[in-house]
């Protein structure tokens, strides 16, 4: 009776959020996690190793807790009669709860704790050992996880796990998983035939793991048939990398040439329709990364909602800032470009530092809301960075936002036509000079969505905008002044050809080649990829 | 107020009269000269030394100041210009008369000003962790030598890790370059092929990490434990990291052992992708001692700020400081040639809890730390050497300056001597 109640709290135990520490569970201890628990005090890494199997050997239902808190660093001891806490931080206090009973110890000095500290190594085995405690995980998801945790590190004992819950898994993905990472450990198998069938199974799967362990086979295989067949394998998945790479490289291009269009779109209008050469056009892109800091600070806790309000707020101070600039100094300079040339670099110098000044010439975090970390894994060989993908998207939006209206709306044909012909629109009534600081605030809150942008690639720093002048005049003056399209079809291209060129000749020559590509490009074109057509190209 | 106005009247008559010796007008306060950017890409890095500078001065001159004169600061800004490093020195050395300059970040700037100090010969403490291969008579390195810093740490992930391949990725410039040669010629000496090491440059500031990543991702996925050792610098290490925890890697399975990534650069960013990753300091904030407790907090007092945090270059100024201190005081004067002789072999307490001292070629004795990065930007001390190690101007992987050995003792007085051919070759 005793143990079918036992066996009843068990399984109800994995069932609970890892973390719940309401239940006391000081029957169910077994003296091997005691053991074990007590061995996590140590300051030998090699004696908590020791600790970590131990616990992980010992079947007790709080194993798996344990050994995640540990892997989670939020376990603790007290220092002064080393009980073992769960600590969660609140500010520089700890608010900690006793982790074998769940009783509340309220908020403790950090320095009055000890963490149980792990370095890299032990992170490794508590993987491992955790994988294979969740190989029995009920959620399907947790025990996939756990066998495709399992085939980066297989070991005799995980083998033997493998085995076992092979017999009783019922969800297919989880099973192919298992079958896949035990034939990998059947390609040493001593009879032929069944290395044979290992390979067979895991002919197709792309995992890097697999084709190491074919190499490794084809190293020392003595047997003619598995050799042929482990070389065809092997030939299979390397023509499907090298095609996987080509198109991750296509992508990286892509989401690199998105950057630059985003730098250089608002560039595309100022100095594009109105001719004007802004220095300042990066500190206006640092603008809008320093508000996006500025509302992550006001909203600490709606970090996705701060970036999302930043869109709107940053276009707002960064065009304000654009249309003062103009306001104030360029308006005075139309037609003399050498001296907008120096007065907006002055501007530029200026603004950072100003920033340098209120913000500290350290640089600021700006965080990044969970659904743009990570990945989505497309396959073992081909996965795509969220954050990439997201500001693809964005940066296309932007591109289409400012398209329409350019030509849909009725700035936009002011725009259109103050740029083609000035002294015609003045004659039909367009008023050219509010056109231009309309049309430089535009450009100026195009670049403060630029930084809102950025502030998720780069750093947030007085010298942001530093970094993306000179490939946002390289897009322009590539692409074609005074043409959208230009910008869009030259960034792009610019950022395919870097990453197509930086595997092989490094990514410092690989700049210096694209530079050099430009120049011999404007000589020979030097209205760019799309010249503008008709009188406006005198 | 009194003091101002005898200041400000000596410093009239020194440019009326420019005959007055300088011990003259030395008469009130000794000058220290503080040479470091507060402006341009390098204010983000300097600007706290100049802090951690006048800090240790105040704290001084509260004792006493030094020989029974008050200590006065000189801060100039040399707005990460090198060319302005030079002229600023030299406006230090010749009109403000300084006894010592503390300062420099960048080899390049420490390049510049150089044969300043050495044509003026006066003294340049010098905090930062460099790539070696020079030894001054004016210069006292108090920052790390690759064999403190680069070298223990790869030794920590051949034997602890078990690491097999290597990564080298480095910013392009003379720091990275030098420091990776040094480290490629050791892994060859100790047995790693060829094939086995990737090295890779990037310009300053790089930001597009993607098919760099992506590479390193492929290279270590090749079935042999895997680490990378990154001499990139500054701002560029945000985004590499950004990109590798959005790419999956994790310190477990390639981990990432930085030389240029500290508490302070840390403060600027989201640490999340970062934990696990290991940096190789002399100093961590979290090292557990009670002269570091005291720092600490006599630090956060003077930047009136609880979130400022303590790092390498700081301790390696506050060891340079008190070294000067003592052998000005050792000297009995502050004249540039007696405090050279006089503080060779001055030991003063460092922040980890034991003794630097200062060694006849011009580099300090230090303990080598291996920290893990914490997601409070903090580091968790995994490794320390069991002593002390003496920093090596000249590297002994290198050809061309294994040979070499620097001792500013007399009769030798040499900083670069061929041993085999006995022979002094110039002086840096």
């Amino acid at each position: 009776m005793n143990t079918v109640l036992q066996f009843i709290i068990t399984g109800l135990l994995f069932c609970l959020p890892i973390l719940s520490t309401s239940v006391a569970f000081g029957a169910t201890q077994s003296a091997e996690f005691e053991q074990g628990v007590q061995l996590l005090a140590s300051k030998s890494f090699t004696e908590k190793e020791q600790a970590i199997h131990m616990i992980g050997n010992s079947g007790d239902p709080l194993a798996i807790k344990t050994l995640q808190a540990v892997y989670a660093g939020k376990l603790f001891f007290v220092k002064k009669d080393k009980t073992l806490v769960y600590g969660e931080p609140d500010g520089s206090t700890y608010s900690v709860t006793d982790f074998i009973s769940g009783e509340d110890l309220g908020l403790i000095k950090k320095r009055k704790l000890k963490k149980i500290t792990i370095n890299n190594k032990l992170r490794g085995v508590l993987k491992s050992v955790l994988a294979g405690l969740n190989l029995q995980h009920p959620d399907p998801k947790q025990r996939l996880a756990a066998a495709e945790e399992i085939l980066t590190g297989l070991n005799p004992e995980l083998i033997t796990l493998l085995k076992k819950s092979l017999l009783t898994e019922q969800d297919p993905e989880v099973r192919e998983a298992l079958t896949s990472a035990l034939a990998v450990a059947g390609l040493h198998h001593q009879d032929p035939q069944q290395r044979l069938a290992s390979l067979a199974l895991i002919a197709g799967n792309l995992n890097p793991v697999v084709k190491n362990a074919i190499q490794a086979l084809i190293e020392k295989e003595n047997d003619p048939i598995v050799l042929k067949k482990a070389e065809a394998a092997l030939k299979v998945i390397e023509a499907k990398s090298t095609w996987y790479a080509r198109l991750e490289t296509l992508f990286f291009g892509l989401s690199l040439g998105s950057v630059l269009v985003l730098a250089a779109i608002g560039l595309a209008i100022t100095f594009g329709v109105i001719g004007v050469i802004n220095m300042a056009h990066g500190e206006l892109i640092m603008l809008g990364a320093y508000t996006t800091y500025v509302l992550q600070q006001l909203m600490p806790n709606y970090i996705g909602l701060a970036l999302a309000l930043s869109i709107p707020a940053a276009f707002c101070v960064s065009g304000l800032t654009g249309i003062l600039i103009e306001k104030s100094v360029i308006r005075f300079l139309y037609g003399r470009p050498l001296e907008t040339l120096l007065a907006t670099f002055g501007i530029s110098l200026v603004l950072q530092q100003t920033v340098r000044s209120i913000f500290s010439p350290l640089n600021r975090s700006v965080a990044t809301p969970d659904w743009m970390s990570g990945s989505l894994v497309i396959n073992p060989l081909l996965s795509l960075t969220t954050n990439r993908v997201t500001i693809f998207l964005f940066a296309m939006i932007v591109f289409a936002g400012l398209f329409v209206l350019l030509k849909k709306s009725s700035l936009g044909l002011n725009v259109r036509a103050v740029a083609q012909n000035r002294n015609m629109a003045r004659a039909m009534g367009v008023k050219a000079a509010r056109v231009d600081a309309l049309t430089f605030g535009l450009g100026s809150g195009i670049a403060g969505i630029a930084g809102v942008a950025l502030s998720q690639l780069t750093n947030v720093g007085p010298n942001l905008g530093q970094a993306y002048i000179i490939d946002s005049f390289m897009v322009v003056v590539f692409g074609g002044v005074g043409n959208l399209w230009g910008t869009l079809v030259g960034g792009l291209s610019l950022g395919i050809a870097n990453k197509f060129l930086e595997p092989w000749i490094g990514a410092v020559l690989a700049k210096i080649i694209i530079l050099i590509f430009i120049i011999l490009f404007i000589q020979k074109r030097p209205q760019g990829l799309f010249p503008q057509k008709g009188r406006a190209a005198e | 107020m009194k003091l101002k106005k005898k200041v400000t009247t000596a410093l009239g008559m020194t440019a009326l009269a420019v005959t007055i010796s300088a011990s003259a007008m030395a008469a009130d306060t000794i000058k220290v000269g503080i040479l470091h950017s507060l402006s341009g890409t390098m204010a983000i890095s300097e600007t706290t030394l100049k802090d951690t500078m006048l800090m240790l001065i105040d704290e001084q001159n509260k004792k006493g100041g030094v020989l029974g004169k008050k200590l006065e600061a000189v801060v100039v800004d040399p707005a990460s210009n090198w060319p302005l490093f030079a002229e600023k020195a030299k406006e230090l050395i010749e009109k403000e008369k300084v006894v010592a300059t503390f300062g420099c970040w960048t080899s390049v700037s420490r390049k510049s000003v150089l044969p300043v100090f050495e044509e003026q010969n006066s003294l340049l403490f010098y905090p930062v962790q460099y790539e070696g291969e020079e030894s001054s008579r004016n210069v006292f390195y108090t920052g790390a030598a690759p064999n403190q810093q680069a070298i223990p740490a790869v030794d920590y992930l051949m034997t602890e890790i078990g690491v097999k391949r290597w990564v080298l990725a480095g910013t392009d410039y003379v720091y990275p370059r030098t420091t990776n040669k040094i480290l490629e010629a050791y892994l060859k000496a100790k047995g790693v092929a060829a094939a086995d090491i990737m090295i890779n440059y990037t310009p300053f500031g790089h930001s597009d990490w993607q098919s760099i990543v992506a590479d390193i991702k492929k290279f270590g996925s090749e079935g042999k434990k895997t680490a990378v050792v990154s001499t990139i610098n500054g701002d560029a290490n945000v985004p590499f990291y950004k990109e590798l925890g959005n790419q999956g890697i994790t310190a477990d399975n390639i981990p990432v052992v930085a030389f240029s990534v500290g508490e302070e650069e840390l403060s600027g960013i989201d640490t999340k992708p970062l934990v696990g990753h290991l940096a190789a300091w002399n100093y961590f904030m979290s090292v557990d001692s009670e002269v570091n407790d005291a720092f600490i907090e006599s630090w956060q007092k003077f930047i009136k700020s609880e979130n400022r945090v303590t790092n390498d270059p700081m301790e390696a100024h506050y060891i340079g400081f008190n070294m000067w201190v003592k052998a000005v005081e050792k000297a009995g004067t502050t004249d540039a040639e007696a405090v050279q002789d006089a503080i060779i072999g001055v030991t003063v307490p460092n922040l980890s809890g034991g003794y630097s001292a200062m060694m006849p070629n011009h580099h300090i004795t230090k303990p080598v730390l291996i920290g893990e990065i914490q997601d409070d930007g903090q580091f968790e001390i995994v490794w320390q050497t069991s002593g002390l190690e003496v920093g090596d101007a000249w590297s002994d992987y290198l050809e061309g300056s294994k040979d070499l050995i620097s001792d500013w003792r007399k009769p030798l007085s040499c900083g670069a001597y061929n041993v085999v051919t006995a022979k002094c070759s110039g002086t840096n």
